[in-house]
């Protein structure tokens, strides 16, 4: 099956601007899905609210667009209903870190089955260009003329000590490298997160000069380094100004038991037996 | 002393159980075939949990204690639709955190069981003690025009039946459903008859006959209006979303299509009441006084109206089963010759306010009531009828 097969045709056109890192993301997450040869059937999208959520729409899978915050919560009870389907749930940095915060890390302490992939855009796009936790200190925003005040998120680090099985982080310049990430991600049995920093040119770009989208991505292109497995680094969290290159590709890879197994083996030992 | 004896005998009755409310909410939750339960433990709601957490496993189904209500009413609607009668329970504090995903239901029309065990409130209020506080909250607590489904029992044995009710309804009308108890009532033990099984019918959930890879519309309703499902994530793949949806599920802004499915959301409820109202009443013809109850507060109408007719006081009852929809048409042809109508509910005044909508000459209804997290006694009610009648207390 040809990568674009697996698009809903009929969702179209999109909602995103001329210029938004989510239709590369869009792409480089089909592509994974056709070079692991998975049928139609065998993927379940949930999503939440935001530009990034409405990526499940354009897709011809099992789609649940579901509340802000909430699609990794919805996500579990789908997984552990039926651990046999691919369950994979994009969401924005605002969806997944600022309301659904809780959500996201209590999935990963689960390690269920699930791939999260967090767009990261530093913004809320779809309320006009908000900060969020990932927005950089001093960053501007609609909500904050005079610079956002506070630390980021480093979304590695905190999937790491929230206990998430597979870890990567990749940006939309790095469109190939995407696209192997997802496909480990996808076949990676525990719970997996790719932050994937995607421009928003609309608002993080226009609000913080930072050009058009070609720039911007030009801007992932030059201010990232790739780390070998289990390194990690700093995303923007000293508030002196200096912005450390980001460290970017695969940081944690590691099999532990999964929550849905884990559960199924709890009752055949201590229930059924 | 005959009570020791009569136990005694009935314990020698087959499936005569000794339970709590919460006990009996679990129990027949999976009489009733529900197989994912997801909760979040809450005074005085926690035994629910507690007990399912042990017996899903034991039939095949799943529990998972999730972060917070609002992940678990996600959970048990993510479980839903892939096939699976699913339940949550809470209380007050955690029934208001899962208003949005309440709403999420109704408008994705995804049949799930919500068991609200009332406390004291506001805010975290009186988690120990009894309260009737959330009964609008149902009805209202999520934003925008909807409808819901709420049933309620004074006694485990109308519970048991009750909570297999809402998972009848939700399953033929593809709606939450709301079972509103009190802590009296989840707290209390008192014996339940354990239903054989296939004594109470089931409704198993109307499943499309679109065979698998033809496009199946998931809100296309059959001439009946019922709308059949397809598992998610099973043989169609179709879109969900709590945005404004046409028949395939797809986002729209179309007024036509906002106004056909906000109409089909409140008509499939408000327009089938006689098959969801259930209620009991007692002595009602030629009664002069009218008292309505619903919940542990029923069981202390019903004493006063044995004692009041008793002294040969013309006093009948209506206990509600069903709070939601409201039923107007019963309340106001039941109550129209009655003198006075005395609403008797744990809270401020909400029940009151639908009876007093519903009645002609709503001047005679009266509210018995308490808020100080007390049950309502015989004598409360009776004070109250002596007040009305000039009689003082
Ligand atoms: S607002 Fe930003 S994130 Fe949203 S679609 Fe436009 S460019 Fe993309």
């Amino acid at each position: 099956m040809a990568a674009t097969d697996y698009l809903r045709k009929r969702f179209m056109p999109h909602i995103w601007c001329p210029g938004c890192g989510h239709g590369i993301v869009l792409n480089s997450l089909l592509r994974a899905i056709e070079k692991l040869g998975m049928e139609k059937n065998d993927v379940v999208m949930v999503s939440g609210i935001g530009c990034s959520s409405r990526i499940q729409g354009y897709t011809d899978f099992h789609t649940l667009h579901t509340l802000h915050g909430r699609a990794l919560a919805f996500a579990t009870g789908v997984k552990l209903a039926k651990p046999e389907v691919n369950v994979l749930v994009p969401m924005g940095d605002g969806d997944a870190l600022a309301i659904g915060g809780n959500h996201f890390i209590h999935a990963a302490r689960r390690n269920i089955d699930i791939t999260a992939i967090i767009m990261n855009n530093s913004t809320y796009g779809m309320t006009g260009g908000q900060y969020s936790p990932t927005t950089a200190c001093g960053d501007l925003a609609s909500t904050a003329p005079y610079g956002t005040v506070g630390k980021p998120f480093d979304v590695v680090a905190l999937a790491r000590a929230a206990g998430a099985t597979y870890i990567a982080r990749t940006t939309t310049y790095h469109a190939r490298a995407m696209t192997r990430i997802l496909t480990d991600a996808i076949k990676h049995h525990g719970f997996s997160v790719v932050e994937i920093l995607s421009q928003c040119p609309t608002y993080y770009g226009r609000e913080n000069d930072r050009g058009d989208a070609v720039e911007m991505m030009e801007w992932y292109r030059d201010n990232t380094v790739a780390i070998k497995p289990d390194e990690s680094g700093p995303i923007n969290s000293a508030c002196n100004g200096e912005e450390a290159p980001l460290p970017i590709g695969v940081f944690v890879n590691r099999s532990e038991p999964e929550y849905c197994d884990s559960y199924a083996k709890l009752v055949r030992e201590k229930v059924l037996s | 002393m005959s009570a020791p004896t009569r136990y005694a005998e009935r314990k020698a009755e087959p499936n005569i159980r000794f339970l709590q409310g919460n006990e009996v909410c679990a129990e027949a939750a999976i009489y009733a075939g529900m197989r994912f339960f997801a909760g979040y433990p809450i005074t005085p709601s926690t035994e629910i949990a507690e007990r399912l957490s042990e017996r899903l496993p034991q039939v095949g189904g799943t529990f998972i204690q999730m972060e917070d209500e609002i992940a678990s009413l996600a959970a048990v609607i993510g479980a839903s639709l892939t096939g699976l009668k699913s339940m949550t329970a809470t209380s007050g504090p955690g029934f208001s955190l899962m208003q949005e995903t309440l709403g999420y239901a109704i408008m994705t029309e995804v049949p799930c069981v919500i068991v609200d065990v009332q406390r004291g409130g506001p805010s975290t209020g009186l988690p120990t003690h009894s309260s009737q506080g959330d009964v609008m909250q149902v009805r209202w607590g999520t934003h925008g025009d909807h409808s819901i489904v709420c049933l309620t029992a004074s006694n485990h044995q109308d519970l048991f039946e009750m909570v297999i009710d809402a998972f009848n309804i939700a399953e033929t009308f593809r709606t939450p459903v709301v079972v509103l108890i009190d802590e009296v009532v989840a707290h209390m033990r008192e014996q339940v008859r354990m239903p054989e099984e296939g004594e109470i019918a089931l409704t198993e959930r109307l499943v499309t006959a679109v065979p698998r890879d033809v496009d199946y519309h998931p809100y296309f309703p059959r001439e009946d209006g019922r709308l059949p499902m397809s598992n998610f994530g099973g043989d169609h793949r179709y879109n969900v979303t709590g945005l404004v949806h046409d028949m395939w599920g797809f986002p729209s802004n179309k007024p036509n299509v906002a106004d056909e499915l906000i109409h089909h959301l409140i008509h499939k409820i408000e327009n089938r009441k006689r098959m969801l109202v259930r209620h009991k009443e007692y002595n009602v013809d030629g009664a002069e006084i009218v008292l309505i109850s619903y919940g542990a507060t029923a069981r202390s109408a019903r004493h006063i109206m044995e004692n009041r007719r008793a002294v040969g006081m013309a006093v009948g009852m209506i206990e509600l089963q069903t709070l939601w929809p409201f039923p107007n048409e019963l309340i106001r042809e039941r109550c129209k010759d009655a003198d006075y109508i005395v609403v008797v509910e744990m809270n401020m005044g909400q029940m009151v306010h639908q009876v007093e909508a519903a009645v002609d000459r709503p001047h005679r209804v009266f509210l018995s009531n308490r808020v100080d997290g007390a049950m309502i006694t015989p004598n409360n009610i009776k004070n109250l009828i002596r007040v009305i009648q000039g009689k003082g207390v």
